[in-house]
């Protein structure tokens, strides 16, 4: 028993150590009263500078045993120090297989949950620290729109409800005798009939909750909505609406979206850059055109070569890489590289060196698609997608 | 020649307290030996219905089979006796499901649910048949099948227990398997996985394969021929390659464009507009005219038949059919 406790003080002190050191610095600000801190939380940001920066995030969800005296028998380390930048009036894309942490980071950007380790800076700060005021500021400027249209609404209220239930915690944004011309305004802009104000979810197709959610995220201005899996749930024919509409919105109010989703070709047609998530870590990031035309990482490319491409000819031309088994578990992760069970490229360094995530070092310099982060040992570019 | 499953003009209803669903409004398709018809469509589109009804499993009622035919090697299953019925649905025909953890039963052991097919199909011993359920799990490519035969489902992952399903269905050597979503539940790797499996066991036991799915990419990989179903009705059957190069129905053309791709950036997505009528009211003439940039007068009067459609150097294409007035500009567009 005294080993099994030994072993997870171990594993905790590991992680920590994991966190990838790669990135640029931020610059902070140091508001010394909560005014300050929301005074910089309202300033704006130049489009193209970054206006959310993660650093090293950790998440692990305690594993405990025990009814009365509960100990701690491990973790699962849902997700392990990952780092990016999200830029103001981009599209980040997070792509990923289930369990590989990608909702879990939703939470975190939207302090749902709170961080094990590292942070979050929105403009400057670390939101994972704010509280009061300032981490109300900070929430109204990050919204998020959920997966499942029909479990996300509260089947008792109306629409007109649901899209001006923000107004209640934020009532700064619209007096209360204008807001439901402000929901009308709403519904319109997602193109949904403003007269429905009054009915109730069930009354609307599973497109039209989502373009609900979609209200629902928008009602208060914010500048960052995170998607986690907006249209997952929706037929193709339904999704492509959506997929317009969003794209239209980002135009028209100059949003950043962080848009998290396990459909492949989706997060390409949306996203400006892509970052390629497994077991709480992040495999690769770079632009939509480096990660899918110029992939380096050896997951990435398996994941890419098993997306189904809807073109019989490419049937015959293209290379399958098949990988063999499931994901491990994230409680108990393989040591090294993550991904180096499943990996035909492993080898003895792999399950003793946590490869970073960096450019690699044989393109380090060359102005090559394929100089983009990538967090393998062997990084090799492999073009799997196109016949 | 007669064909292994030969649907013609299926009909089913739904009677709801709203009034009577049309979910099968005449729906033929086919398919032959050793190979893979995949039919297409969105969320209530009666997809999962017509395999239902060719597999007698409907829930009657709410539902009942109003019309058609169901030949299976040239015999109607709907005019069988239920006896008659059940032999043939244990042992040549068989059904996978999307969601394999209530497929299966919880409370049983893998091990006992592969070997009860076997005890009660074959009449083999217990003994016997606990080895073929090993053979089975390890035929499927479960690693470890002897240490994991007296599992229960919910220690498997999502990938494994479909794989359970694909062995309790190949396990009599069906004649023919109906896949109803196979791998929509499963992450895009073990998607690929599950699919090759089957693909591979489709050819190493020459069985008929339709699959049922929304997922045009699916389709394109695995498929043979394809029928695009909506409101339904069948809306286009063709070859693979033919529907993807020249769809002949504006419906298929939609989909087809509505979809982005992993393999270049595209530009801004072609919706279609509208949504799927209510199957309750389906739409009179072509139910897809409300939603169709080709619509004109004749589309809302009058129901177009299943024209057959010639291939490219314009002979008939076995098996290609569109069901709209104006297939011929929607061919050459």
């Amino acid at each position: 028993m005294a080993e099994i406790e030994k072993k997870a003080a171990v594993d905790r002190s590991d992680d920590i150590q994991d966190a990838t050191p790669n990135v640029t610095e931020v610059e902070t600000v140091d508001a010394a009263t909560e005014e300050a801190a929301v005074e910089a939380i309202e300033a704006p940001v130049e489009r193209g500078e970054p206006i959310l920066q993660v650093r090293n995030l950790v998440k692990h969800f305690p594993l405990t045993q025990g009814i009365l005296f509960k100990r701690q028998i491990g973790a699962v380390k849902a997700v392990d120090g990952i780092s990016f930048d999200l830029y103001q009036g981009e599209t980040l894309g997070i792509v990923g297989e289930s369990g590989c942490g990608k909702s879990t980071v939703a939470k975190l950007l939207m302090t749902l949950e709170t961080a094990t380790a590292g942070e979050v800076f929105y403009k400057g700060q670390d939101i994972t620290r704010l509280s009061g005021r300032a981490l109300r500021a900070v929430r109204r400027n990050i919204q998020m729109v959920f997966q499942d249209p029909y479990t996300s609404l509260n089947p008792r209220m109306t629409v007109g409800d649901i899209i001006g239930e923000p107004y209640e915690i934020h009532p700064e944004v619209a007096p209360k005798g204008d807001r439901r011309r402000k929901v009308q305004e709403l519904l319109d802009v997602v193109g949904l009939n403003p007269e429905y104000i009054n009915r109730y979810p069930h009354q609307f197709s599973g497109g039209q909750r989502q373009r609900i959610g979609i209200a629902r995220g928008l009602a208060l201005n914010p500048e960052i909505i995170i998607c986690d899996e907006p249209v997952s749930a929706l037929d193709v024919s339904v999704q492509a609406q959506v997929i317009n509409l969003m794209e239209k919105l980002q135009d028209e109010f100059n949003l950043s979206y962080v848009f998290i989703a396990h459909d492949l070709s989706i997060v390409r047609h949306i996203s400006d850059r892509v970052g390629v998530m497994y077991l709480g870590k992040m495999a690769e990031i770079g632009t939509d055109t480096e990660i899918y035309d110029h992939p380096t990482h050896p997951y990435t490319q398996a994941l890419l070569s098993a997306v189904p491409v809807p073109d019989p000819e490419s049937r015959e031309g293209r290379e399958r890489i098949i990988l063999a088994g499931d994901v491990p578990s994230p409680a108990n992760p393989p040591s090294g590289c993550r991904f180096r069970t499943r990996c035909w490229k492993a080898e003895d360094r792999c399950s003793k060196e946590v490869p970073l995530l960096a450019v690699p070092e044989r393109f380090a310099g060359s102005d090559t698609p394929a100089a983009h982060e990538s967090a393998c040992h062997f990084a090799e570019e492999k073009d799997v997608v196109h016949a | 020649m007669t064909r292994l499953l030969d649907v013609q003009d299926l009909r089913v209803e739904f009677r709801t307290r709203d009034g009577v669903a049309e979910a099968l409004g005449g729906v033929s398709y086919a398919v032959d030996a050793g190979r893979t018809l995949a039919v297409l469509g969105e969320s209530g589109s009666g997809k999962s219905v017509s395999a239902q009804a060719v597999m007698g499993i409907l829930d009657s009622p709410p539902a009942s089979v109003t019309g058609g035919q169901v030949l299976f090697h040239g015999r109607d299953l709907l005019t069988m006796s239920p006896r008659e019925r059940r032999s043939v649905r244990g042992a040549a025909m068989a059904m996978i499901f999307q969601d394999a953890l209530s497929a299966l039963n919880p409370v049983l052991t893998v091990g006992a649910q592969l070997a009860e097919m076997y005890e009660v199909h074959r009449g083999t011993s217990r003994k016997d048949a606990r080895a073929r359920a090993v053979e089975l799990m390890d035929r499927v490519r479960i690693p470890a099948a002897k240490a994991r035969v007296d599992d229960y489902p919910h220690q498997f992952s999502g990938g494994m227990r479909q794989r359970i399903m694909i062995a309790m269905a190949i396990a009599l050597e069906p004649e023919l398997i109906i896949a109803d979503e196979p791998t929509t539940a499963l992450d895009v790797t073990v998607q690929a996985q599950v699919m090759d499996l089957l693909d591979e066991l489709r050819r190493e036991y020459a069985m008929g394969l339709i699959l049922i799915t929304h997922d045009l990419g699916v389709v394109a990989d695995v498929a043979d021929s394809i029928a695009v179903m909506y409101a339904g009705r069948i809306m286009e059957t063709a070859p693979v390659q033919e529907l993807y190069r020249r769809p002949a129905h504006p419906y298929t053309r939609g989909l087809l464009d509505s979809i982005p791709r992993v393999d270049h950036q595209g530009k801004e997505l072609y919706a279609i507009k509208g949504l799927p009528p209510s199957l309750l009211s389906v739409p009179t003439g072509c139910p897809f005219h409300p939603r169709c940039p080709r619509a004109q007068e004749i589309c809302r009067t009058e129901r177009p038949p299943l024209y057959e459609v010639p291939d490219v150097t314009d002979t008939a294409a076995p098996g290609r059919a569109s069901a709209c007035h104006f297939w011929k500009d929607e061919l050459d567009a």
